[in-house]
């Protein structure tokens, strides 16, 4: 099944299959490293600039500020949900996330 | 690869999007189907309407662009009449009520809780008195800015309300300039105030003088590339033309075409002009310009007549808005009357265009500061219109803070805000005028609160910039502001620098207050500006000038307001939400 996902209105929604489903503006838990070395980081989420779906998780490129260190950045492929028999299902921005790497490209 | 919007316009955009509009709101929401949302309400934008936020499904703002912010006689009453009978939301905003309309940094009027169905009679309404939501929106010319007293103004070099009609009438409903890359636009300054504020504009018309075959024409210089959203603002660029105002249309033609044809179309955040300015510098824009998009030779630069700039300029000095009684040129008056935060009741709005027809022309104008300015008042009429009790809050000499107050959509309606905006704006300034004392001198003091990094209320112009975001508070995520010094515009623009980052919203006054008392301590003399004392000090010296801290003022918006439906609901949760909505509010129950 085709999942269809991409960025909205200046960056300020993921949307999965035509529904807007992750906004921006929510404080996210990221781990140690991941972002800065605030442990763990609460990031607020200022714009999303990317979207992909790997396997069955949606990854989002998005820029953030931590909440703590005031560390500005981008995060390339952060999970923001996961494709259930076609359905997206939202990760809650409170749940301790680390990054995706990428699939391996197929040669 | 170009990006989905992209693809969407070429698909179906500009004109054809009207006859769409139409058959959906016949057939009612049900019709848009749901795996086209997407690109049905990215093209609804062309047409000025903005699918709100999540938990507000099939309800829009509506945008209505008047070029200059001339709302000609009639046309302000038939836009409250139709919010009186179309903006009514589900819910109550506990400040002003339900039906409303909101005057924008843009000199538009923005309707929210419009229904589909509601649209088409609508159109016909706005048009009926030569109004258009046509393009307001969407990857177009948007409304075109520019002094709101042009052609009545004492302090005026050329008509700027000529050429922003002259524009307006040439690039709207423009097959070859409907479909840009990004957003576009434009600001027509004519006076010695500066009130187009065109140095945040993608493409502005500045007031110059030249001397062209022996003789001095009074034109516009042409600046390219300014703007002030995602952290990533420009002043507009000199790019060395001066155009009289017979050529100015074609020049513009020129830029927005150039724009059309080599802006950036496979990233839409490196999309807007500004960042081809960027890449190119303005000397390789103004030969691309000469070379392919315009068939006459390009007068070099004339002499700028920015030298008295006062409008938002944050000086001692001129006039920084339109608030007050102005004589005009032709010895009536204008009256401009201070909107806080920019937002006008529906009963009010008819006490407003009774008066405007009762004492003036009946014409209301809109300025880039969120006003309201009467026209054409006679000198024995002021007393009266003065007198009028709709003027005890529509004041035409309102508290410095209230006048200098101003605020974006924020999360009430918004997808991009970070935190509440319009009321919270509204509680500071009562607060700032019950408990602080302005410094000595200081008559105007603006602080500008934009709910997130698309800058809508123009945060780094102000003299306090105020912008959303999150921080943690007793262990809890809460609204919070960065708070920016510095900016303003003037002959030498400077945006603001961010010194205090992450203050909680309820200790943001406190910091203000404070701010403002160690103003008058440090101060050289009375008669130095804010800006001018800002100007004087470092980012460190002036963090420690900042302190924020609790104080009487009570913020009831710290939690997360975008997780609600509504931020002011009684039960705000979003499951609550009584969107998506039939054409009469019954909601329509989800698949589930």
């Amino acid at each position: 099944m085709t999942i269809a996902v991409r960025t909205l209105d200046d960056g300020a929604w993921i949307s999965v299959n035509d529904s807007r489903q992750v906004s921006v503006s929510d404080v996210w838990t990221l781990s140690h490293g991941v972002f800065c070395e605030c442990e763990p980081a609460y990031v607020l989420l200022e714009g999303f600039f990317g979207v992909d779906v790997s396997g069955s998780i949606v990854v989002a490129d998005t820029v953030g500020r931590c909440l703590e260190c005031g560390t500005q950045d981008s995060i390339d492929r952060l999970p923001v949900g996961r494709i259930v028999d076609g359905e997206f299902k939202p990760y809650g921005p409170e749940g301790v996330q680390s990054i995706v790497e990428p699939n391996p490209q197929p040669e | 690869m170009p990006s989905d919007v992209e693809e969407w316009k070429e698909e179906l955009y500009g004109t054809d999007i009207r006859a769409e509009i139409e058959r959906f709101a016949e057939e009612g929401w049900d019709a848009i189907p749901d795996d086209e949302h997407d690109a049905w309400f990215e093209r609804f934008k062309w047409y000025g309407l903005y699918h709100q936020r999540a938990g507000q499904e099939s309800y829009f703002m509506m945008r209505i662009g008047p070029p200059g912010g001339v709302l000609e006689p009639g046309q302000f009453r038939e836009i409250v009449e139709i919010a009186d009978d179309f903006s009514r939301g589900p819910a109550e905003n506990p400040v002003f009520g339900n039906g409303w309309l909101d005057v924008t940094t843009r000199q538009a009027i923005q309707l929210h809780w419009i229904r589909l169905e509601d649209v088409p009679e609508i159109f016909d309404r706005l048009e009926s008195v030569g109004l258009s939501t046509v393009q307001a929106c969407g990857d177009s010319w948007r409304n075109i800015v520019g002094c709101p007293v042009a052609g009545k103004d004492k302090h005026e070099h050329v008509d700027a309300g000529a050429l922003a009609d002259e524009l307006h009438d040439t690039f709207k409903k423009n097959e070859a300039h409907s479909n840009l890359p990004r957003k576009w636009k434009v600001s027509v300054t004519g006076c010695d105030e500066g009130c187009g504020q065109g140095d945040i504009n993608d493409l502005a018309f500045e007031p110059a003088r030249k001397e062209i075959d022996g003789e001095t024409v009074t034109g516009y210089n042409v600046r390219v590339g300014g703007g002030l959203s995602r952290n990533e603002p420009r002043l507009a660029r000199d790019i060395d033309v001066f155009a009289t105002p017979e050529q100015a249309v074609d020049v513009a033609g020129g830029i927005s075409a150039l724009f059309r044809d080599n802006g950036d179309r496979e990233d839409r955040y490196n999309a807007r002009i500004k960042f081809l300015v960027d890449e190119w510098g303005p000397e390789k824009l103004r030969e691309t310009l000469q070379e392919e998009y315009v068939d006459f030779e390009l007068e070099t630069a004339g002499e700028d007549l920015r030298e008295s700039y006062s409008y938002n300029a944050g000086e001692a000095d001129g006039k920084h808005d339109h608030v007050g009684v102005h004589e005009q040129a032709d010895g009536d008056y204008y009256v401009g009357l201070n909107v806080l935060v920019g937002r006008i009741g529906v009963d009010e709005g008819y006490e407003l265009a009774d008066a405007a027809e009762e004492h003036g022309s009946g014409e209301v104008r809109l300025t880039q500061r969120q006003n309201i300015i009467f026209t054409d008042v006679p000198e024995e009429n002021l007393e009266e219109l003065r007198s009028e009790p709709v003027l005890d809050h529509y004041s035409p000499e309102p508290h410095p803070f209230q006048r200098g107050s101003i605020a974006c959509t924020g999360t009430e309606f918004c997808s991009l805000s970070i935190v509440e905006t319009k009321n919270r704006q509204v509680r500071y300034a009562r607060w700032l005028v019950d408990n602080v004392e302005l410094p000595e001198g200081v008559e105007n003091f603006h602080i500008h609160l934009s709910g997130c990094t698309a800058s809508c209320a123009q945060p780094q112009i102000a003299d306090v910039s105020l912008r959303g975001m999150k921080t943690r508070k007793d262990g809890e995520p809460v609204e919070a502001l960065d708070i920016g010094l510095g900016g303003g515009l003037g002959e030498d623009p400077q945006f603001a620098s961010w010194i205090a980052e992450r203050v909680p919203a309820d200790e943001v006054p406190g910091a203000i207050a404070n701010l403002l008392e160690n103003f008058a301590e440090a101060r050289d003399s009375e008669a130095q500006s804010f800006r001018e004392f800002v100007a004087e000090r470092d980012d460190e010296a002036l963090a420690e000038l900042i302190e924020p801290e609790e104080t009487g003022y009570e913020d009831p918006f710290m939690h997360n307001t975008k997780r609600t439906w509504y931020p002011y609901a009684e039960e705000d949760d979003m499951d609550a939400s009584p969107a998506p909505a039939q054409a009469d509010g019954t909601p329509i129950p989800s698949d589930d």
